[in-house]
């Protein structure tokens, strides 16, 4: 019966972890740049779960996720740098700085509720960004880390290093939001003072939802490090590039939904690249997410997951006129 | 002597940025305190208005200081339109995130400052307006003045005109039958409704205010700034870090809030280096989470 259930609920996730794990082989999509788009795709989703666990289930509306993210990618390029030792030392390694890291944000911030813990965290990231480039013995400032050589030419190793990651995160984010600490979290998310009311000790679990957060998201920088060869802290402290686009993986996909930072992630890239390719729109990406991103909270504040059968119902509806409010 | 004389130019230079920033912070503490939404546009609206002053400059030779009557119109039309279609529809939206319209904002700023660069390009433009490098020394009027300090005319003429737009928001929100209401419904909404204010009105008009207030910084900023489009992420988050310093929804509170950052931030960059004030002011920002978490508001009701 256990063995059944199991079944049923992750029949889904087992097709998209055989399809995605079989991607590479696909002749189509095993180009150097598909497998770009795919790798990219799959980064983000690992930062939108672990945005998604912070924010969407404990309810703690992180805007610096980029925080995160640049500990990590700092964390393996500065062991590169001056460690003399692989970069991807930099992913165990980073699990301990950021996680440390996300113990004193978390200190500073959790004191804060709702929209000001969302600027406290939001300042986080730029204080680390302006630190980042200040401190030049240690990061080389504006200039940046460059890793010399890459550890792979081809794409296929980071593929499913990074595809690791993700189900790794899916895994966790399933444990998690399903045992008695992910009801603790939904619980601080709909009200904070009920939940201590009950007995919910609510700073110690928002702090453990914030540093597994972060150290997820921090695993994602130390492998973007890495992948690309190359950090500098406008890259990857930026707040519009990593932190606005973190929310906008989950909103578009769907807050606190399984599925979400997948669907979001997906749509995201796709859209950018899509952008990035038409010759005179291109500079307007920033103008079109942000359209989008209004659209989203005004009509499907959901997502597309949460929100799924709206959509749903708009697509089937088609050229049969849409009624305001239709609900 | 030496060591004086910086020390005193250094708070002087600090006042006068902290006098300018408090504007900035007004704007920003007024909404938040009526609206109860933090406004992260609020930098990039402030770029709308230097753009319109430098536009002002360029095309048609307007002072900066004489295009304060357009951009402060300009910015409070600006704001009321933006709330009335974009922020009060998503207030009536229900989700699962309140914060829903914080991201809002976001999406507002991300698309004013792209919407800049694409029209007016990335380039870095200024005003250069003849008095720019003037400045009054201590020594043309006391011959025999131990020290010399120097006061920049821009950067005191800003101040002056700082001073005079919190005072006239100071009365406004004092003896005024709107700013009465726009105090009461801070206080508490449905009591404001209770009493037959028209809230949903009072909140447009805040948020047309907050605009004014950022779009007159903007004219009082551009003599001394330089403009580029992505200039607003800096001053939404300056407005906020006063705003949290001093004290949310307070207007005493972000006058001072204002000037202790200012003063902080001149003295980071003097002691310390220029690329550090950007971490003095988060220094500043942390430290008043930790120690003083009602800002200097909750200190001077304390006292």
């Amino acid at each position: 019966m256990a063995q059944s259930s199991w079944f049923r609920n992750y029949k889904v996730a087992a097709c998209v972890l055989v399809a995605l794990a079989a991607a590479p082989l696909v002749p189509v999509l095993n180009s150097s740049y598909m497998l770009h788009v795919l790798i990219l795709m799959l980064m983000w989703s690992v930062i939108g779960m672990s945005w998604n666990l912070l924010s969407g289930y404990c309810g703690q509306v992180s805007f610096g996720h980029a925080a995160f993210f640049g500990l990590g990618a700092y964390t393996a390029g500065i062991l590169y740098l001056h460690g003399g030792v692989s970069g991807w030392w930099g992913l165990p390694a980073s699990v301990i700085v950021v996680g440390l890291g996300s113990l004193v944000i978390g200190y500073i911030c959790l004191r804060l509720r709702g929209p000001y813990f969302a600027l406290g965290t939001l300042a986080m990231g730029e204080v680390l960004r302006v630190t980042a480039e200040n401190m030049e013995w240690l990061t080389e400032g504006t200039m940046g880390i460059m890793i010399e050589k890459r550890t792979w030419v081809a794409k296929e190793p980071f593929y499913y290093i990074v595809l690791a990651l993700a189900v790794g995160t899916f895994v966790i984010m399933e444990l998690l939001v399903r045992s008695k600490w992910g009801y603790y979290f939904v619980a601080i998310r709909e009200d904070q003072d009920a939940a201590e009311s009950l007995g919910i000790d609510t700073t110690r679990y928002k702090t453990i939802a914030l540093v597994i957060s972060g150290v997820l998201t921090g695993l994602v920088g130390a492998f973007y490090t890495n992948y690309m060869g190359f950090i500098d802290p406008e890259v990857v402290f930026a707040l519009h590039d990593i932190s606005i686009i973190t929310i906008m993986v989950v909103m578009v996909g769907g807050v606190a939904t399984r599925w979400g930072p997948f669907a979001g992630a997906l749509i995201m890239i796709v859209l950018s690249e899509l952008i990035r390719a038409m010759p005179k729109i291109g500079t307007a990406h920033q103008t079109l997410f942000g359209v989008l991103l209004i659209v989203i909270i005004i009509y499907l504040p959901n997502g597309v997951m949460g929100d799924f059968r709206k959509v749903f119902r708009l697509v089937r509806r088609g050229a049969a006129p849409a009624r305001a409010g239709g609900e | 002597m030496v060591q004086l004389e910086v020390f005193l130019q250094t708070l002087i230079s600090g006042i006068l940025l902290g006098g300018l920033y408090a504007v900035i912070g007004l704007g920003m503490t007024l909404i938040m305190g009526v609206m109860k939404i933090i406004n992260l546009a609020h930098g990039e609206l402030m770029m709308v208005a230097m753009y319109i002053a430098f536009w002002l400059f360029s095309l048609l030779g307007v002072d900066p200081y004489v295009s304060l009557l357009v951009t402060i119109p300009a910015l409070f039309v600006l704001g009321v339109v933006i709330q009335r279609t974009l922020i009060s529809p998503v207030l009536k939206v229900d989700s699962i995130l309140p914060e829903n319209q914080v991201i809002l904002t976001v999406g507002i700023g991300m698309i004013l400052a792209n919407l800049a660069t694409m029209f007016f390009s990335s380039d870095y433009r200024s005003t250069p307006v003849s008095y720019a490098a003037d400045a009054w020394y201590l020594s043309d009027y006391w011959r025999s003045s131990p020290i010399e300090l120097s006061l920049s005319v821009p950067w005191t003429v800003s101040f002056g005109f700082a001073l005079a737009i919190t005072a006239a928001l100071w009365g406004f929100l004092q003896h005024t039958d709107t700013g009465k209401a726009i105090r009461a419904t801070a206080q508490d909404k449905d009591a404001a409704l209770m009493m037959g204010i028209n809230v949903e009105r009072m909140t447009m008009v805040t948020f047309g205010l907050g605009a004014a207030l950022v779009g007159a910084a903007g004219s009082l900023f551009i003599p001394m700034y330089y403009l580029y489009p992505a200039l607003g992420g800096k001053f939404t988050l300056i407005a906020f870090v006063i705003t949290i310093l001093g004290g949310l929804g307070s207007t005493q509170g972000a006058i001072i809030g204002g000037i202790i950052l200012g003063i902080f931030e001149s003295m980071t960059a003097t002691y310390i280096g220029m690329g550090w004030a950007p971490v003095g002011r988060f220094v500043i920002f942390v430290a008043c989470l930790v120690f003083l978490p009602r800002g200097v508001a909750g200190l001077m009701k304390r006292s």
